[in-house]
């Protein structure tokens, strides 16, 4: 097989897939030392890792433009990471630094940043959906094509503001995607414990476009999410992917003893059978599209990256307490 | 409050709003109205009635009863460069939106580092004594007053309410504007032609007098007015302050009014309990203690769920005997 019929098969170029990789491991790498930082009691607060759900971000945002939108959640790292936000200043934010994306004053989970479209991660379950919509509002009212996506986790299908605007977004054919991460945990309980009927029908419900996607395959996710971030752009209105997934980790670094609701079987299975990275990275090789040596020296090459942003993160200093009440008002 | 009045055409609460608005949007296309029933019908009370039919229904937008996801909706445009004027027909629905004003709006500047503003409006009613019992008539204005990130402005006159909303509109941060339902159509008072803004946070002497300061918000403001003109039969001269916001307070025109006059009593709509008149009267008392004659005095809506029946309504917002009955025995007269 020739070069080029190789990429036609992946349906990606080649520096594309490659591209891909690397911010999956990218994501990887950040969250483990986001949790060795939160271990050590160096990092304030709570830390909710995304640390098996980086297929979902990444193949989403890798169909993105960088003026697109995104809103995120409070297991956010992997989706700002994925948009383009640097590790550097996200380390700073979670140290609480004043060279952090938000001066220290957001934390873990209200990284946003302009200059990649991150509307912000959002700490209120839901927070998100009704934020998104207005953005991809603003893009239709102002002539724009920009798209927006509202990320969130199942246990959002709770809230009723996603509905509100659900139904919003379809009234008024907003360039919209409401990706929902069925990561299968809201926070301790089992999603089929909280979720009556069938998820998607929710969505199409109110005549969105859905699909249902491998969650673990960031080729699925990234097709998928570039048919629908396309079919916004042209204004077609919006649409809904439930992703399956599965959040290898606790709800947040400090749970550690999950028996009561999860067996250590079923997260075995996930870890050995189901991470995206392994399955990413043995498919590029199967493929021919990498050799196992370059995947790991980009391994390498990454964690040398993330912890250069550490160091720069413990060595930032924290702001000073003069400017507390900057930043209420614009 | 221009002195030259009668130079001046005089209009209603309600056209000074719609003035504002319509004076907003010509000016600047990324301002619109959003919320239940403004298009076409121009809201129950009326008040943006005709924007309609020159902004057309992009810029005047009908939404479904949905207002946590439209206020939401509204806090993402503002983010991506619109400047929205939410439409909350009742005050009481500030409940339905608290998630998206208090979490949502008022923190997303503060939070991101200041990176991201919110320039939004949010246009909600207040007042009781029209019947239309607890669920439409309470006066929350302290509720999104103590939520720091939000500016909120409470407008007695026709005058006060176009220069407030004005600038509102013009803020890079998330206003909300309360509007007395009974000052709608029964308030009357001039509005210049030519364009003018009244600057958030700067108070206004609505009567100067020098025996007794009343502070009075809103709705309040005539009824303090009224009362002023009753105490003068009996010998008091009542100076009456209007705040005109809660957030940004001006605190120093307060204090200077009640140095001068040393009593004040302080009038306002909402719930008198851990409200607006407790947050002044403490202004008032940690300011200007060794000025006063005695306790600063508070009126309030009682602490009840506004009633149906007429006289129980009535009985839960203060009026103008009232004021006259506590200035009279704080002043022995």
């Amino acid at each position: 097989m020739t070069i080029a019929a190789k990429q036609d098969a992946a349906g990606l170029g080649v520096q594309k897939a490659l591209h891909m990789y690397r911010q999956m491991i990218a994501i990887r790498a950040f969250e483990e030392r986001a949790n060795d930082l939160y271990t050590r009691a160096l990092m304030p607060g709570l830390a909710h890792l995304y640390i098996g759900e980086e297929a979902v971000a990444v193949g989403v945002c890798e169909a993105l433009r960088p003026d697109d939108y995104i809103t995120s959640t409070h297991r956010g790292h992997g989706h700002c990471l994925a948009k383009g936000a640097a590790p550097d200043l996200m380390f700073a934010e979670l140290l609480g630094k004043e060279a952090g994306y938000c001066k220290g004053k957001g934390g873990s989970m209200h990284i946003a940043d302009p200059g990649t479209g991150n509307l912000g991660a959002n700490a209120i379950v839901g927070g998100g959906a009704a934020l998104a919509t207005g953005a991809a509002y603003a893009s239709k009212m102002l002539g724009q094509d920009r798209v927006a996506v509202c990320f969130f986790g199942e246990g959002a299908l709770g809230q009723g503001v996603l509905y509100e605007s659900m139904n919003l977004a379809q009234l008024w054919k907003l360039p919209i995607l409401y990706v929902c991460e069925n990561n299968m945990y809201n926070e301790y309980t089992h999603f089929s414990e909280t979720t009556a009927g069938d998820i998607p029908t929710r969505a199409t419900a109110f005549g969105l476009q859905s699909e249902t996607v491998d969650g673990q395959d960031v080729r699925a996710v990234h097709a998928a999410a570039s048919k629908m971030v396309e079919r916004a752009r042209r204004g077609d209105g919006p649409a809904f992917l439930l992703m399956n997934t599965y959040r290898f980790r606790g709800h947040h670094v400090g749970d550690i003893a999950r028996d009561y609701y999860r067996s250590k079987q079923e997260e075995q299975r996930w870890m050995s059978e189901r991470d995206p990275i392994a399955l990413f990275g043995g498919w590029l090789v199967a493929e021919g599209l990498a050799e196992k040596g370059e995947l790991d020296r980009m391994e390498t090459e990454v964690a040398a990256e993330m912890d250069a942003a550490v160091e720069f993160a413990k060595n930032a200093p924290y702001p000073d307490p003069a400017r507390v009440d900057e930043d209420v008002y614009a | 409050m221009p002195e030259t009045a009668t130079a001046v055409r005089e209009i209603s609460f309600a056209d000074a709003i719609r003035e504002a608005l319509a004076e907003e949007m010509r000016r600047d296309p990324t301002v619109f109205v959003i919320g239940e029933d403004v298009a076409e019908a121009g809201t129950p009370f009326k008040v943006v009635k005709g924007l309609v039919d020159e902004f057309g229904k992009a810029r005047v937008v009908d939404t479904p009863i949905s207002e946590a996801g439209f206020t939401g909706l509204a806090v993402g445009a503002a983010m991506a460069g619109m400047r929205p004027v939410v439409d909350i027909m009742f005050g009481d629905f500030m409940t339905l939106i608290m998630d998206q004003v208090v979490n949502q709006a008022a923190k997303i500047h503060y939070m991101s580092g200041g990176k991201w503003k919110v320039p939004m409006v949010i246009r909600a009613t207040m007042g009781a004594t029209r019947r239309s019992a607890a669920q439409h008539s309470q006066s929350l204005h302290a509720w999104p007053s103590h939520i720091p990130g939000l500016k909120v402005a409470i407008p007695s006159t026709p005058y006060d309410a176009k220069g407030l909303l004005k600038a509102a509109i013009r803020d890079d941060n998330p206003v909300v504007i309360f509007e007395d339902k009974i000052s709608y159509a029964k308030v009357k008072g001039p509005v210049p032609d030519e364009e003018y803004v009244i600057p958030l946070g700067v108070a206004d002497i609505k009567r100067e007098g020098s025996d007794i300061s009343i502070i009075a918000t809103s709705s309040m403001v005539q009824v303090a007015l009224g009362a002023a003109v009753m105490l003068e039969e009996v010998g008091v001269d009542a100076e009456v302050v209007d705040p005109r916001t809660t957030w940004p307070l001006d605190e120093k025109t307060l204090i200077e009014s009640v140095r001068k006059t040393s009593r004040c009593i302080v009038v306002d709509e909402g719930y008198f309990r851990y409200g607006i008149t407790g947050e002044i009267a403490s202004v008032i008392a940690e300011n200007a203690f060794y000025d006063l004659d005695g306790p600063v005095r508070r009126l309030g809506a009682r602490h009840v769920p506004i009633p149906f029946a007429p006289p129980l309504e009535d009985a839960t917002v203060p009026n103008e005997r009232d004021v006259v009955a506590l200035a009279r025995q704080m002043c022995n007269k």
